[in-house]
């Protein structure tokens, strides 16, 4: 028989995560700080919303694009919290969880050979969907002593001729890194002058503790050439639902439409009407979660500096991103180790790109008295190394 | 500060003032302090426990009573609500809008002793002008906590 498979899908390295959650799958009664999606339940109101609609009925496709009233709320709130204007027939997509929308951005602008700037460590999607997409990914890898922010040097250092997309993804999984209006706008012009399109990940955008998200889309300038991705999944506690969008250039969002038509047909329709009453009415669960995770963010930064790792304040997402260089382990190891000795499950730092080696990602997607049981097992772990 | 101690505290009145210093960005000494004056101002009451009692081998009723009242002169429903919660039955009493004036909130052993509190405490008090008592079957959910649950954490271990 022939070879059935098609050699650029076999060529695709599985996601490092996958590995690790078979080794953590086999471990019975093992406690985990690695999980990448909100511990709270979609709040019921918006659960409720989903379930009326299947009870009038509503189990029928929607248009592609997605539900009108959906996609106008959903541009209502982006101008509401992110000062971003969009029109909603033209400029926005609704898709299967932010996921898609990454995947088909990339399908939808792609030739072969163009460059992807990746910056790592990040979500696991960007290399594979790139090139999937017949893309060429670039990795860029940020750095520890920059807190994983990208600079200016960086990027420059990483663009060539080839260069068309860059993958921004902040607030950041895995390291929990935001950027500032002040370390964005630092990057504006030159992404203007090279004529680079930003695809930019904004799923964590209303997990920020401190100062409130800023998109790249909102300079002058860039509206046009960015692709702005989020969705329902980690504002709204709503993974399960599988819902997310994109707004960009209509132009763009016009092909990522035609794509999504043949290979998806419309998102969930289920979701779209729970998530018209997340993204109208969702603000203050929005509040109290955030305000939530900003505890035990507190909480966990403050242990892990107690065991004396090093951490640096992540001001985003629900993950924090601690140095275990001087333990002498590779990440690994470490989280081999502590899994085996003290049945914790974290994700190594390499999951999401060989710049995470020496790091880990601590999820604090967990209530505290979780955290706390973790981390005194944490911390046995780590005074037994240290010596 | 206050505000965010008091929202942290409604729910779990036993996280320590170490703990609350760490997850609110202060210091345990600030913390115990501000706690210390809320009580005194009784901003901050009491810290009971939430009981789901059904689940102890303990006989206890809970009744909830509405009472049409006749305000006093000055006082309004001040006086008679003080006469009725002095009790040590009332649990809560609450003054309200709509179609009765008080509602009370009665535990006892059994209904007899609670028919008997209404019949003998209540109902001759002059202020009052009728009852109306219902007696509770089941708590579902009580300070905002489901009192029915035992929720496990469905979420596979490892996630991107």
């Amino acid at each position: 028989m022939r070879n059935p498979l098609a050699k650029s899908v076999i060529e695709i390295q599985p996601s490092g995560i996958r590995k690790f959650f078979d080794i953590v799958s086999e471990m019975k009664d093992a406690i985990s700080l690695g999980v990448g999606e909100p511990d709270f339940d979609t709040p019921w109101h918006i659960r409720e919303e989903g379930i009326y609609s299947l009870e009038k009925g509503k189990t029928f496709y929607t248009s592609n694009a997605g539900l009108k009233e959906l996609k106008m709320e959903i541009c209502n709130y982006l101008k509401r919290r992110f000062d971003l204007s969009y029109d909603f027939n033209k400029e926005t997509i609704v898709t299967v969880g932010g996921s898609e929308a990454i995947d088909i951005a990339l399908r939808a602008m792609l030739e072969p050979g163009d460059e992807v700037l990746v910056p790592q460590p990040c979500y696991v999607s960007y290399h594979p969907c790139t090139v999937l997409a017949g893309g060429k990914p670039v990795i860029i890898e940020l750095k520890g002593e920059n807190d994983f922010k990208l600079t200016i040097e960086q990027l420059i250092a990483a663009i060539t001729d080839k260069t068309k997309i860059m993958i921004l993804a902040y607030p950041n999984n895995p390291t929990g890194a935001i950027m500032t209006y002040d370390d964005l706008k630092a990057l504006v012009d030159i992404i203007i002058e090279k004529d680079i399109i930003v695809i930019s990940d904004e799923i964590y955008s209303e997990l920020t503790y401190g100062s409130k998200h800023v998109s790249i889309a909102s300079f002058p300038g860039m509206k046009e050439r960015t692709v702005v991705i989020n969705g329902f999944s980690k504002s709204y506690a709503m993974t399960g639902w599988r819902l997310g969008y994109a707004v960009g250039p209509a132009a763009i969002i016009e092909q990522m439409v035609k794509i999504h038509q043949f290979a998806i047909m419309c998102a969930p329709t289920t979701s779209q009407y729970a998530g018209i009453e997340a993204v109208k009415n969702g603000d203050t669960d929005v509040e109290m979660m955030r305000d939530a995770y900003d505890k035990r963010r507190r909480y966990l930064i403050h242990a892990l500096r107690g065991m004396g790792l090093e951490c640096f304040e992540p001001y985003g997402a629900f993950y924090v991103f601690p140095c275990i260089k001087s333990l002498g382990m590779t990440s690994e190891e470490f989280s081999t180790r502590l899994l085996q000795e003290e049945k914790v499950a974290i994700v190594p730092g390499t999951a999401f790109g060989e710049c995470g080696e020496g790091y880990l990602r601590i999820s604090y997607a967990y209530s505290i008295e979780n955290l706390k049981i973790a981390l005194e097992r944490i911390e046995r772990f780590v005074a037994r190394y240290r010596k | 500060m206050r505000e965010k101690i008091l929202a942290a505290i409604d729910k779990n009145s036993k996280i320590s003032a170490a703990d609350l210093a760490i997850m609110l960005g202060s210091t345990e000494e600030e913390i115990t302090s501000i706690i210390k004056q809320m009580e005194e101002e009784t901003i901050i009451c009491g810290y009971p426990t939430l009981i789901n009692w059904d689940k102890v081998q303990c006989e206890r009723v809970t009744a909830l009573i509405e009472l049409k009242v006749t305000p006093q002169r000055g006082l309004g429903f001040d006086k008679i609500a003080e006469r009725i919660y002095q009790f040590d039955e009332v649990q809560s009493v609450y003054l309200m809008s709509g179609g009765f004036d008080l509602t009370v909130i009665l535990e006892g052993k059994t209904m007899r002793e609670v028919a008997n509190f209404v019949s003998e405490k209540l109902a001759p008090m002059e202020a009052i002008l009728s009852t109306a008592t219902h007696f509770v079957l089941k708590k579902y959910k009580e300070h905002g906590l489901p009192l029915v649950q035992t929720k496990q954490d469905e979420r596979m271990l490892i996630t991107p």
